[in-house]
């Protein structure tokens, strides 16, 4: 099963990031066995995959942190294993990531922290700096005061999102979101995934998700990817895959939590069905 | 005609990007004045993106320039080629500052998706970074102050801290099962085993220096062969314990300071507390314990490095031989000398511990924190192992031991 509907939008289908033949291992075990995955411009593709498939192993090593095996990941286009430290540099202004843990650098403040990424690769006025930051804040929903809190003094749900604030802070073409709202309560959650949809919509954001969240999945994402066994077993709008028979899926998607989502998919068909870009549900 | 586009040469110069895809290679934003018959217009143009940087400021800057005297202005967005939230604010902002000045600033032919970013991601007013800082004269006395006082602080707490361990050692003797004897073991490999060499060889150079600057010296009055009472009674009274205790404050103070700090970043001390654990006895204890054996142990063989390294140089520069060298340290040293030495190590094992263990429990959250913890754990030990040796020296010399 490859590919589903293109998403449509202003953009045509061109794959950001294509991956082929992957192999990741440690030791002697395998984590990826030849894994095929393409991103298209434009799309919110959510990840899942049951607990330690290697969800975020991908994520990694699409992003350079992890040593592959085998197999080629192209970004934008560019072989990650033939860059000029100039094409490194070049893709680190074009893709923002937020990670699980929010990874913000716990010796700057808020502020500081989002001002990073624009700091170091753009040339931009104190006070412009100073804005952008407030408005990457509020933004993500954040009051003003945080801005000169530390890390340390955050809360998990505020880390996640001034994490989101850094990683959108250089507006870059993709954002990685390695499960943005697990741990967010289900409004700020509800908040997050249209934050996500009306960015993907305005500036033609393409959005890599790993995430648990059904809600999520059903909300923003064009696409989903299902990872088992080292290989994308599945991928394609959500429509088709609650219609799959793969024993995994039914259990992910028909389980006691999916059940109600499902059936709540199925009370609009329209916006389903016919419609590859789905209604943010929460609009 | 206004063209900030001066700026393309500028640090962000996209069209020389060679492998950038051509939709993305874009001008730099600029702004065209049009005196309409409804007043101002003024076109937007360009990509308005942060990626222009200065450029993108400049030609915000022209926006407000631009509109001069006049009371109402359109800003005509149908020309832009990209917009980001960064963009979206600066021409929101621009916009706003005009309202305060009292011009009517309206947006026309926006893009659907640019109408919703300005919306979305448009200028809010926002508190700039405050930059309070008192003078320097009041700083300096703050800090001063502040030091003071947290050394009177820091000095109660080991105290405080020395209480609870001797409460808890003494609980611990009265449930031997409780003793956490594998930690301890574990810890004392890592202590005394694993650090062996570099201690090993450090003492030996150290008495090997001391041993060929003293027949240098000596020589001059013919008695270069009291050279070996030099090395002798300095290395076993003083230098074995103290360079020992100076490594091991360094390389195993450091290491406890930061592995208790790192665990305490990341919740699993209180993880430990709301067990009913209590990290000190299963942190502190095991660790200090190790200290108190590994020390001693490595001032003995501490002492055996200096002592060979005085064999060798004396061998070499004086031309005596290890038996000579043997029978004169025999008449130098006692066995208080070489008890001397040996006393002191459980104590510098306890300071080193102590402090050690303490400053782990300070770390708050950020890794600055470990950074100056892990510091000022090495600064602290080293200089109280220092005070601690001049303390004995003046005791041992009342004691006329």
């Amino acid at each position: 099963m490859s590919g589903g509907a293109p998403p449509s939008g202003p953009f045509p289908r061109e794959a950001v990031i294509r991956v082929r033949g992957l192999k990741v291992g440690f030791g002697d075990k395998l984590v990826m066995d030849g894994l095929d995955l393409d991103l298209y411009r434009g799309e919110v593709l959510g990840f899942v995959g049951a607990s330690g498939a290697g969800k975020s192993v991908l994520t990694r090593t699409i992003l350079g942190l992890l040593h592959k095996r085998a197999g080629t990941i192209e970004v934008f286009g560019y072989d990650v294993d033939k860059l000029t430290p100039q094409d490194r540099l070049l893709i680190g202004e074009r893709w923002g990531v937020l990670f699980q843990e929010g990874a913000l650098f716990s010796s700057l403040t808020v502020r500081q922290n989002i001002q990073t990424p624009m700091r170091e690769h753009l040339d931009l006025s104190q006070g412009m700096l100073d804005g952008l930051a407030a408005q990457k804040l509020a933004l993500v929903g954040l009051p003003q005061d945080t801005c000169d809190k530390l890390p340390s003094e955050l809360s998990g749900g505020m880390t996640k999102r001034v994490s989101l604030a850094r990683a959108l802070a250089l507006d870059p073409e993709i954002v990685f979101l390695d499960e943005p709202t697990s741990g967010l309560d289900p409004i700020s959650a509800g908040d997050f995934d249209d934050l996500i949809g009306t960015l993907q919509k305005t500036l033609g954001l393409t959005v890599f998700m790993v995430t648990h969240d059904l809600d999520s999945l059903f909300a923003i994402c064009d696409r989903v990817a299902v990872l088992g066994h080292g290989k994308v077993i599945a991928v394609g709008p959500i429509s088709e895959l609650l219609l799959s028979d793969d024993p995994w899926l039914k259990s992910y998607f028909h389980g006691k939590r999916g059940v109600i989502r499902a059936r709540a998919a199925e009370g609009r068909p329209a916006a389903r069905a016919g419609d590859d870009r789905p209604q943010n549900a929460r609009r | 005609m206004l063209e900030p586009a001066s700026t393309a040469s500028g640090p962000r110069d996209m069209s020389a990007v060679s492998a950038w895809p051509e939709r993305l290679v874009t001008t730099a934003p600029s702004v065209t004045k049009k005196a309409g018959g409804d007043g101002v217009v003024l076109s937007l143009a360009g990509a308005w993106i942060v990626g222009a940087g200065k450029a993108l400021e400049t030609g915000a800057a022209s926006l407000r320039s631009e509109v001069g005297d006049a009371k109402s202005v359109i800003l005509d967005l149908s020309a832009v080629q990209r917009l980001d939230t960064a963009g979206a604010w600066v021409i929101d902002r621009a916009r706003a500052e005009l309202a305060e000045a009292g011009v009517s600033a309206a947006y026309r032919g926006a893009r659907p998706e640019h109408a919703l970013l300005i919306k979305e991601a448009g200028y809010r007013p926002f508190e700039a970074a405050k930059d309070v800082r008192p003078s320097h004269g009041v700083v300096l006395l703050s800090a001063v102050g502040e030091t003071v006082y947290e050394s009177g602080e820091d000095f109660a707490d080991i105290v405080d801290y020395l209480g609870e361990i001797v409460t808890m050692l003494g609980r611990l003797a009265l449930h031997p099962l409780r003793w956490r004897w594998t930690s301890m073991v574990y810890h004392l490999e890592r202590y005394s085993l694993r650090s062996m060499p570099i201690i090993l060889l450090i003492n030996f150079l150290v008495g090997a220096i001391v041993t060929q600057q003293g027949i240098f010296q000596l020589t001059r009055f013919g008695a270069a062969s009291y050279a070996v009472n030099l090395v002798g009674v300095l290395g076993l009274r003083e230098l074995g314990v103290l360079m020992t205790s100076i490594m091991i404050a360094g390389r195993t103070g450091s290491a406890i300071t930061a592995e208790i700090g790192s665990m305490n970043m990341r919740e699993e001390i209180d993880a430990l507390k709301v067990m009913a654990l209590d990290p000190l006895e299963v942190l502190v204890i095991p660790r200090l314990i190790a200290l108190v054996i590994a020390l001693p142990i490595l001032t003995f063989l501490a002492d055996l490095a200096t002592l060979s390294g005085g064999i060798i140089v004396s061998w070499i520069y004086a031309g005596m031989a290890p038996a000579v060298f043997i029978e004169r340290l025999q008449q130098a040293i006692a066995t208080e000398t070489f008890l001397v030495g040996l006393i002191k190590a459980p104590f510098m094992a306890t300071v080193i511990g102590l402090i050690a263990t303490t400053e782990g429990m300070e770390v708050r959250g950020s890794a600055e924190s470990l950074g100056r913890c892990v510091t000022s754990s090495v600064v602290k030990s080293i200089f109280m192992v220092i005070v601690m040796d001049g303390l004995f020296a003046m005791f041992f010399a009342a004691v006329d031991y």
